[in-house]
């Protein structure tokens, strides 16, 4: 049955150093379908999708489309022959309107480009889909449900038949993953194909028509559907059952530590960035902050932890004031930081282990010994942190950039929460971990916890919010919209309080 | 077919070998030009004569015991500059001003010399010592407080401070401070004996090496084991991660630009008073610029640097010594530039492996 | 001040101006593409010198020109091969050009020192643009290279702006994997544009030689390539202000010449100093304005582009 096959993948096999990120791997996607590619962090689909769309050149393996033989040398290529990718970080150039994004590399404008019929057909053809978008927009000024659809439309104009979503939902709410659904349902309709790149078991189930599995870059199993359950579908992607995890119960909060009034900062762009921000954390509190990337949560942090100066209001740590203090002042009351950003702004990518390790502690009696460091005791100190989260290392000298996402974490932590911290600003703290490294980094967020630390917990992931936090609170264009205790947190109540409404109207409707 | 391949880590054979084969690969670049150069003079010119061209300008480096000395002689600003300019290149600051530290650090210690004549040794020299510092120091610090306030380019504005340093130095010498015995040459009066740096023996190497080798070694430890070095590598390596950490920035921004042009002060002060032994026209023939490659070369390693100095001073001697021969000095600066093109270009070698597909691998 | 005087004044500004200006439209193009090329200074010495030689040799200036042209693209294809296919530092491959200019300049230009040229481009009336009071004798009393400044500025401003090139162009110097998955070959376009640029501050050069000095001197272009990367930060990348910027530091060059003229009491070497203490003093105050309107330079300047970096 070629006939109805629209991509056939056989036997790729992908290389990077050190990992083998796609080992021969399979793939088919007929027309007129969406088809899942499932799989945890690691598994090796965003590689595998990188090749289809031409961005990487498999080591082994042939592509077909629709029975031809193909070999993609870029992805200009790829799109030629009706491959188009939405990738999880977007390709779009921000000082540039969305027109200028979608017609980019394509010839059909002609030598001087009649932008105005341009921007007239994008909004015919993306009515034609649902999507909501402006033209005339620049990017730097859309949201990221937004940048999104723009991305979509770009792969539409180009006349995309397979359309391939890199975890589309990741930085959606609920209602506008809903949305996004509707509009790929839409195109099946119209005999496109779509391959969506997930590791959540209940987008597949929704969606999609057919399922994918990879496990640590082999293709384990396809289903249909209609014969699968969550359940197998877990146990395919992980290689065992998953153990459900242990409601925790909600712990013994104490006095407050952590308390914002009314803190407005400016952001790096024209964008909100906080405004008049008041929120309290206690003694043993997880508080989570969920918001649309872009709502203040980066802002939000950096304002706790010293690295943005505030334009109004005041910060508190166990009763002091402690508004616009250099991060140094803040690191010695005792707040310890996981960036967002952990290789370029918590770490330094090209120094070894120790240097890594001594970052904060440096400058102390015992580790400094007047203007010098004592390299021997900086030694010792760091073998202590590497045992107490159990990282191998294979030298303490080599660049920590060489180690993987989850050891580079362990590594970030093990600094951070070295010196019992007060408080712990955590963004994104698993962001592209695999699930065992996820899980260890909670764990060690949970202690902390217990041991009576207070916890802003900053993620785009609202099952990661909903799991470990004791209340929750949203941003949404700076503003706090309001904070709900974990047990009156639905994700369709938050998702809603996200896009801009206040708890109040929530339960109203 | 051919495949890079990113390396997991830089290949150790590959960091000791690159810049011999760049080495290698610039005076085979040189040796060409020579020759193409030859070919279309009226005379014509055999390889032969190109070899002798380099046998002339090893002989002249290395070929006496003049020869060794003028090398050295030649590498000790060399070594200085280069030093500084490792120091602001190691914080990510491209400090291309060293000619114009040198310049000033120079001006300094002749003002001393020249104003107060009088003064005795054991405070004349250590005088003249600590005004080349000031004066290369402040002169850094012109494009380097921008540069940690504001964020203006300091590549641009160091090198704009060359030009006006030169000129700064030219109306002295062409004006105020023309000695009335030098037959109109742009040239001070030659300095008292006090203001003289002493030599080593006979030879004209003279104390500046001494300052070299201890600011190297001083370098070395600071980076090594001082809380300010460990902060200037991480500022360098990664500004975020240093912010967060609580460094402060700017406050260091400063700093290594003020040591940078010190140490390149320095040299301007030892060449002044040591060879010249009084401030004349041309004191530099480029030291500054020379200074940019030792480093780089060196990869910003204090002891290395003293290494490099020597074999691109030998370089100079060399190209001076075939001067005669109706080659053109500039030819020094040009293998000079080709040798930092073959090394930059040899790091992408670190990085990446070639892979012949199908094939075994290849190390290169 | 009588009305020649600034007539003159203007005039010089214009020419003095004409070899940063070619050198800023061509560092602007390049820092377009996100590369950044401080070898200007170096390229505009190789277009100097192969432009005077060839000249020289065959007594036909715009062989002259053709020559600078190919000088200096090949001295910025060296630097596209090294920042681009071996993802070298750019500041530093920047500066070995440079270094490697100066010592190619000198070299090639050694027999050439002090030789007259005989065909050097002279001024040429345009008829009845020349002759309009104030404009004209401004404007249109220059050689043909100045006027090919006046059309090749609009023109690159139009193929940046207004075009499907300049829309590419700008998408890779912004946000190249933007550009490269939709197809646009991003190391095709920065050879492209870092080889034109530096076939322009070739041209830069040889206006030098060829019709402002017009002779061969070493070292000649006494730091106007970097004032010219500096012009580029003060034009925020925009060749009609790139324009304005270089005639203004023509200005400043002329001022120097004409100021002891005027009977100002100021020694030459600190006249001389003018453009360079001009060039810190702006970028000084750009850069502060850029702080507080946030207009920034391409997005990806400096970084080099490697697809499969994860």
């Amino acid at each position: 049955m070629t006939e109805s096959l629209l991509v056939d993948m056989r036997q790729i096999t992908k290389k990077f150093p050190g990992v083998l990120a796609n080992d021969q791997v399979e793939l088919q996607v007929k027309r007129g379908e969406i088809l899942a590619l499932l799989g945890e962090n690691g598994s090796g689909k965003s590689t595998l999708m990188s090749i289809l769309s031409g961005l990487y050149r498999p080591d082994a393996g042939e592509i077909y489309v629709a029975g031809h033989q193909v070999s993609f040398k870029s992805p200009r290529e790829a799109i030629k022959a009706g491959i188009g990718m939405v990738h999880q970080h977007f390709k779009q150039v921000e000082t540039f309107s969305v027109a200028e994004n979608v017609i980019l590399g394509s010839k059909d404008a002609g030598f001087t480009m009649n932008t105005k019929q341009v921007e007239k057909e994008i909004a015919e053809l993306s009515q034609g889909y649902g999507l909501q978008v402006d033209p005339t927009a620049k990017i730097w000024q859309l949201s990221v449900a937004e940048r999104q659809r723009v991305e979509i439309v770009k792969m539409l104009y180009r006349g995309s038949k397979l359309l391939v979503l890199d975890e589309p939902t990741a930085v959606l709410t609920p209602q506008e993953a809903r949305e996004l659904f509707q509009v790929i349902k839409q195109m099946t309709t119209r005999g496109q194909s779509v391959i969506l790149i997930t590791h959540k078991l209940n987008e597949v189930m929704e969606v999609a028509d057919r399922v994918t599995i990879l496990r640590n870059g082999k293709s384990v199993a396809t289903r249909e559907r209609s014969q699968v359950n969550e359940r197998e579908l877990a146990r395919l992607m992980m290689g065992q059952d998953i153990i459900a995890p242990t409601k925790r119960k909600l712990g013994n909060l104490g006095q407050p530590i952590l308390q914002l009034k009314d803190v407005s900062a400016p952001s790096d762009s024209n964008r909100a960035g906080l405004c008049n921000v008041s929120l309290s954390v206690r003694e043993g509190e997880i508080l989570g902050i969920a918001g649309i990337a872009g709502n203040g949560r980066r802002e939000l942090a950096e304002a706790i932890v010293g690295l943005r100066s505030l334009t109004g209001g005041s910060i508190t740590l166990c009763g002091k004031d402690v508004s616009n203090f250099s991060p140094r002042e803040i690191i010695e009351e005792g707040v310890s930081y996981i960036p967002e950003d952990r290789l370029g702004s918590g770490l330094v990518p090209n120094l070894g282990a120790i240097d890594n390790l001594i970052l904060k502690e440096y400058r102390r009696p015992g580790l400094g010994r007047g203007p010098f460091i004592n390299r021997k005791l900086a030694k010792e100190f760091a073998l202590r942190l590497i045992e107490s989260v159990g990282v191998k290392l294979t030298g303490l000298e080599a660049p920590v950039k060489m180690l993987s996402g989850g050891n580079l974490q362990r590594i970030l932590l093990a600094r951070e929460l070295a010196a019992k911290p007060k408080v712990i600003v955590a963004v994104y703290p698993v962001r592209g971990l695999d699930i065992a490294a996820a899980e260890a980094v909670h764990q060690m967020l949970l202690e902390q916890r217990s041991k009576g630390a207070a916890i802003v917990l900053i993620s785009e992931d609202l099952e990661e919010l909903l799991k470990l936090s004791d209340n929750i609170g949203v941003l949404y264009k700076g503003t706090l919209m309001g904070v709900l205790p974990v047990t009156e947190a639905e994700p369709e109540k938050v998702g809603l309080m996200m896009l801009g409404s206040q708890p109040e109207e929530v339960k109203a409707s | 077919m051919i495949k890079l391949e990113r390396r997991a880590a830089p290949s150790s054979m590959g960091l000791v070998l690159i810049p011999v084969i760049a080495v290698f690969l610039a005076l085979i670049t040189g040796a060409i030009f020579l020759y193409l150069n030859g070919l279309s003079s009226p005379k014509g010119i055999t390889w032969g004569q190109v070899f002798a061209v380099y046998g002339g300008m090893l002989d002249g480096a290395f070929g006496s015991t003049y020869g060794v000395s003028e090398t050295i002689v030649k590498a000790i600003p060399l070594m200085l500059c280069g030093l500084g300019v490792s120091m602001a290149f190691r914080m990510q600051l491209w400090n291309i001003g060293a000619e114009g530290q040198f310049y000033m650090g120079a001006f300094g210690a002749s003002w001393l010399a020249l104003t107060y004549p009088e003064l005795p040794v054991y405070l004349m020299l250590p005088g003249m010592v600590l005004l080349g510092l000031l004066c290369g120091g402040l002169w850094a610090l012109i494009p380097g407080i921008p540069r940690a306030y504001l964020g203006v380019n300091e590549t641009i504005t160091t090198l704009m401070l060359n030009y006006v340093a030169i000129l700064w130095v030219n109306y002295f010498i062409f004006g105020p401070w023309k000695d009335p015995q030098g037959m109109n040459f742009p040239l001070s009066k030659p300095f008292e004996p006090s203001a003289v740096l002493p030599t080593l023996g006979s030879s004209r190497v003279h104390f500046g090496l001494v300052f070299a080798l201890a600011i190297a070694v001083l370098l070395w430890f600071v980076l090594k084991q001082s809380r300010w070095g460990y902060e200037v590598t991480v500022i360098g390596e990664s500004p975020r991660t240093a912010r967060y950490a609580g460094m402060n920035i700017k406050k260091n921004i400063i700093l290594v630009m003020f040591v940078s042009g010190a140490i390149a002060g320095l040299a301007g002060m030892a060449e002044v008073s040591a060879i010249t032994q009084r401030m004349q026209q041309g004191l530099s023939p480029g030291y500054g610029y020379t200074a940019i490659i030792v480093a780089w070369l060196a990869k910003l390693n204090p002891f290395a640097i003293i290494l490099v100095a020597i074999l691109l001073g030998a370089l100079q001697v060399g190209g001076y010594s075939v001067q005669t021969t109706g080659v053109p000095a500039a030819i020094v600066f040009m293998i000079q530039g080709a040798l930092l093109f073959f090394v930059l270009g040899g790091e992408f070698f670190n990085r990446f492996r070639i892979v012949l597909k199908n094939q075994g691998k290849v190390e290169v | 001040m009588t009305q020649e005087f600034l007539i003159t004044i203007l005039a010089t500004a214009i020419t003095a101006g004409t070899p940063i200006l070619f050198a800023a439209l061509g560092e602007l193009l390049t820092e377009r593409s996100g590369i950044l090329n401080l070898g200007v200074e170096g390229m505009m010495l190789v277009g100097a010198v192969s432009g005077f030689i060839f000249a020289v040799k065959t007594n036909d200036p715009w062989l002259g020109v053709l020559a600078a042209l190919v000088g200096g693209g090949l001295m910025a294809l060296i630097h596209a091969f090294l920042t681009v296919t071996l993802q070298a530092n750019q500041v530093v491959t920047g500066l070995a050009l440079t270094l490697f200019g100066t010592g190619l300049s000198g070299f090639l230009g050694k027999p050439y020192i002090g030789v007259p040229i005989e065909n050097a481009f002279k001024p040429v009336n345009l008829g009845i643009l020349s002759d309009i009071p104030f404009i004209g004798p401004v404007f249109f009393q220059h050689d043909q290279l100045v006027y090919l400044s006046y059309i090749v500025v609009p023109v690159l401003w139009f193929l940046i702006y207004r075009t499907r090139l300049g829309l590419n162009l700008r998408a890779v110097g912004e946000n190249p994997a933007s550009a490269d998955s939709l197809g646009v070959s991003v190391y095709k376009v920065r050879y492209f544009y870092v080889t034109l640029g530096g076939m322009l501050a070739g041209l830069g050069g040889a206006y030098l030689s060829l019709a402002y000095a017009p002779t061969w001197l070493e070292n000649m272009t006494a730091g106007r390539g970097w004032i010219a990367v500096a012009l580029v930060i003060f034009a925020t990348w925009n060749p009609l202000r790139a324009m304005l910027g270089s005639y203004i530091f023509g200005g400043i060059d002329a001022f120097g010449f004409r100021a002891q003229a005027m009977g100002i009491a100021i020694p030459s070497f600190f006249l001389k100093m003018l453009p360079y203490i001009f060039t810190i003093l702006v970028l000084i105050m750009v850069t502060r304005k850029a702080m507080a309107n946030r207009v920034g330079s391409p997005g990806a300047l400096g970084v080099p582009y490697d697809r499969e970096e994860r």
